[in-house]
């Protein structure tokens, strides 16, 4: 953008926008600066982060609230084709995902990173989390397919040098790899189903095509058009971990700092969504049923072996991890029912999907942020990620325990909190397919339905194991006692992600109200009319008569009970409650050793749900001195591994493998068998191009 | 001169720049193969000299000259003290089978006689009917290239296919600009300079300068 003094008297949403790239950009020279003084460095950059997101969070809203497309053109780009930016209520609203996120993680930051930096150079870490947040400012931004590529390579780069950032670990070795091969493979297929669209917008023998704008005039063949789709929904559904496609993510998550986590969870992952509604809804617009269908099954996979495999789970990180693959699954299912309501023209209904979806997308980022950066602080404070390890957490860091209640409260969609809103909205959207005129779609999607319960109960069941095993209970280990709880800044960005959670849980209406630009954008429909029909206070979809819902008052009801339950434990003075031992059975002698351990907690599922892991279970008894049935130790060893791997990834490797040895053969070394090589293709070229 | 008579002593320096090539295709000793390739150096500098004569291009003189200077003097000698200093004076090269090689030159001749016909009709130079001789020459001295084992031959050869992309310049358009020439000699000489280091690190490494041992070099995968 072109700076002007009189922009800063009366900005715009785009200005504050690539004002926010420019400071997280700007921000990155502190780190050669402050090099020496890595306390400063932290509290310099961070703060840097956290001005510059909170402009993109405001920027993002407005645009949104203004209904309204604005466009720039950068003088800087290749020839042909400057960068154009443009800023729209969808960019808007991930912008404000991305700025919001982007503010509390910040302010974490400024303690958790100092932690780090008392044992190790930060630097690094500094500087690519800084240049994190400009990739994915500019991948919303972007406005052409060059631009937007250079700046999905550079987030993709950039959170690879944080997910490596502790790099002598083998594990970060091996984490960062998968992923840096898997998004190039992304990135390839993205770019390709960019050159089909701008083929079809000017040809290719010019870059005007590569403009969104040409493409969104390009009238694209239906084959080429799904070709298209089908190359952007792989590329972007490797970045969102669609199942099958999510093997990097459980590995790359949990491995990197919690901070970058927390950012790699709840806004890396979401820009992969983005794509994916820019590419279908805005430019190629024209939308078969089949499209969205695919997306929902897709989603549906995603959301319950998401689920399933978290269960597994007893690395708290890597657990979180799963729930985002879970997570992205509710929000496909919620854009494949806009989409196929879309396809068939019932704009309303396609309007309530797109909502149900973008909705989720915001919570799950506000809760799977509030959720990282609570294994972070606990990572922070006891040193393990191994919740086996843990237990009894919430006596010596109260802070962290309630507001990690909060996220598991809020991912396991139940109300007050903001994750049930969404997936309320989501049922509703499911409710209403039978307007579809597709018999089989009729009988399929209640199915999704089905699913997508299930989804949640599980989901449930594995935050009660998360929660429960890490912060209640005794310790399990040394690593859970003699710790105490986390910084002032820390906890300051966790409160205000909790905030944000519950805020967004009891004023979903006024929400609606904002968010709905954005299906009037694309599907020419909104539900703000009906759903706020009787104020702020009900939250009425489609018909008041049909299904509502008020945040405020379950708030304001969960609220009066605890109230009363208290009152009624310590309002009366003379019975006042008393604490003693806990029951032992009369067995006498407890430890800690005697409690749930996450692997037990899980088992059941574990045993209903075995077809679908790979499992190998071993125990055995040693020290056996009088009775076999007598033994003193008992060795068990569980691992639960991805079938994915053994069914997608190891063929697709030993046929690279093996496609590599046979090229290896034309390599033979000798320095004439190569010169032969290109006297033959000099010979061909002579003969057959004339 | 008429010009039909500097038509006929340009084709005849073409032929024995052509001969010259056969010639160094077939010779197994190192010396000889360095006499051959100056000789060849000779008759390009006076064919590229009849050229400026006859079609009174001031600037091919200067090419002639710089032709003489590094192919017929200064290139040989720095080979020629390379060969003395490694003690190879008298390696014969084994080679594979000199009369199949000296057929296949001659199809590469006849080939390069049948590409370059269509642009024969085309061209009004007096060189046009050398161009087919340049491009032949190219291809032989990639061919030496082939069959030669030893790293001199190997250099001498690649050097003939410079000869041989100096000769098209010279016959399709009367020589390049001479700033390109002038970067194109010391190139060359760069690389001869080059590949005299080379030839010494080549003999350390594997103690001799039979090219197929790099083979050695190559990484066994999986197996």
């Amino acid at each position: 953008m072109i700076f002007k003094p009189e922009l800063l008297a009366s900005p715009t949403p785009i200005f504050l926008a690539t004002l926010a790239v420019s400071l997280w950009l700007a921000g990155t020279l502190l780190v050669p600066v402050l090099a020496r003084r890595p306390v400063w460095l932290v509290r310099s950059a961070f703060l840097v982060a956290t001005l510059g997101s909170a402009l993109a969070a405001v920027g993002g809203a407005w645009a949104v609230a203004a209904a309204g497309a604005e466009t720039v053109v950068l003088p800087v780009g290749i020839p042909e084709l400057p960068f154009h930016l443009r800023l729209d209520p969808l960019s808007g609203f991930f912008l404000v995902v991305i700025g919001v996120l982007g503010f509390f993680i910040s302010i974490y930051s400024l303690g958790y990173v100092r932690g780090i930096a008392e044992r190790r150079p930060v630097g690094g870490l500094v500087f690519f989390f800084l240049l994190f947040l400009a990739g994915m400012g500019l991948v919303v931004l972007a406005d052409d397919a060059f631009l937007f590529l250079v700046a999905w390579e550079g987030m993709t780069v950039s959170s690879y040098f944080l997910v490596v950032f502790e790099h002598e670990q083998t594990a970060n070795q091996k984490a960062g790899f998968l992923y840096l091969l898997m998004a190039h493979v992304g990135a390839i297929t993205i770019l390709l189903a960019f050159g089909v669209m701008a083929a079809f917008a000017t040809g290719l023998t010019s870059f005007e095509g590569y403009a969104f704008d040409a493409m969104r005039r390009a009238d694209v063949s239906p084959g080429w058009a799904t070709a298209a789709f089908l190359l952007a929904l792989f590329g972007f559904g490797l970045k969102a971990g669609i199942v099958p496609l999510h093997v990097w993510l459980p590995e790359a998550h949990p491995v990197a700092p919690s901070n970058v986590s927390a950012l790699m969870s709840g806004v890396m992952i979401k820009t992969a969504i983005y794509g994916i509604l820019r590419v279908t809804f805005d430019l190629l617009a024209a939308i078969p049923w089949w499209w969205g269908a695919l997306v929902l099954a897709l989603g549906l996979v995603s959301a319950l072996m998401g689920v399933l495999y978290a269960l597994m789970q007893h690395d708290l990180k890597r657990l979180l991890a799963y729930h985002s693959v879970e997570n992205i699954g509710i929000i496909l299912i919620g854009i494949g029912l806009g989409m196929t309501f879309h396809a068939f023209d019932l704009p309303e209904l396609a309007a309530l999907g797109l909502i149900a979806g973008l909705y989720h997308t915001l919570n799950h980022a506000l809760f799977k942020g509030l959720l990282f950066l609570g294994a972070g602080a606990v990572h922070h404070a006891t040193h393990t990620r191994e919740m086996e390890a843990l237990g009894g957490l919430i006596h010596r860091m109260p802070w962290t325990a309630a507001l990690f209640l909060v996220g598991c409260i809020s991912i396991s969609a139940l109300p007050p909190f903001n994750g049930f809103v969404s997936e309320w909205l989501t049922y509703q959207a499911f409710l209403l397919s039978p307007s579809l005129p597709s018999t089989l779609l009729n009988v399929l999607v209640p199915i999704g339905a089905a699913g997508l319960a299930l989804t949640s109960a599980l989901a449930a069941a594995c935050f009660v194991k998360a929660f429960g095993i890490t912060f209640l209970g005794q310790p399990r280990s040394r690593h859970a006692q003699n710790v105490s709880e986390v910084g002032v800044t820390m906890r300051i960005g966790m409160v205000g992600l909790a905030l944000a959670c519950l805020l967004l849980g009891i004023f979903p209406a006024t929400m609606i109200e904002w968010l709905d630009a954005i299906p009037r954008e694309f599907v020419g429909a909104g539900i703000a009319e009906s759903a706020s029909s009787h104020g702020w206070l009900w939250l009425t979809p489609i018909a008041p008569e049909r299904a509502s819902y008020s945040g405020t008052i379950v708030f304001l009801g969960i609220g009066a009970i605890i109230g009363l339950t208290w009152f009624a434990l310590h309002g009366r003075r003379h019975r006042a409650p008393r604490r003693g031992p806990a029951w032992d059975c009369g067995f006498e002698k407890m430890t800690p050793r005697m409690q749930y351990t996450a692997t037990s907690f899980s088992m059941p599922i574990r045993v209903f749900f075995g077809a679908l892991f790979k499992i190998r279970e071993r125990s055995s008894p040693m020290h056996v001195h009088r009775h076999a049935a007598f033994p003193e130790r008992v060795s068990y060893s569980l691992h639960v591994e991805d079938r994915f791997w053994g069914w997608i990834y190891k063929p697709v490797s030993d046929a690279v493998f093996w496609i590599s040895r046979l090229t290896a053969k034309i390599q033979g070394g000798r320095i004439q068998v190569y010169l032969i090589y290109s006297f033959l293709t000099i010979l061909v070229l002579l003969i057959f191009g004339r | 001169m008429s010009p039909v008579f500097l038509a006929q002593v340009i084709d005849l320096l073409s032929a024995l720049v052509l001969l010259l090539g056969f010639g160094l295709l077939a010779q197994r000793r190192i010396y000889a193969l360095l006499h051959l390739f100056a000789w060849q150096g000779l008759f390009l500098a006076a064919n590229t000299a009849i050229v400026a004569y006859g079609a009174g291009v001031r600037h091919l003189y200067f090419s002639a000259l710089m032709t003489l200077a590094m192919k017929v003097v200064l290139i040989p000698y720095i080979l020629h003290v390379l060969i003395r200093r490694m003690k190879i004076e008298r390696d014969v090269e084994a080679m594979v089978n000199v009369p199949l090689t000296l057929l296949i030159g001659i199809a590469l001749v006849v080939l390069s006689y049948n590409v370059m016909s269509p642009i024969q009709e085309f061209s009004t130079l007096m060189t046009r009917s050398t161009l087919a001789i340049a491009l032949a020459t190219v291809m032989l001295g990639l061919l030496m290239m082939i069959t030669r084992r030893h790293a001199v031959a190997q250099v001498i050869g690649f050097l003939a296919m410079e000869n041989g992309l100096f000769f098209a310049a010279t016959s399709a358009t009367y020589g390049m600009p001479m700033v390109v020439e002038l970067g194109v000699a010391l190139d060359i000489l760069i690389a001869a300079l080059i590949f005299g280091v080379f030839f010494f690190q080549i003999r350390t490494t594997f103690e001799s300068l039979d090219l197929s041992k790099m083979a050695r070099l190559k990484e066994d995968v999986g197996e």
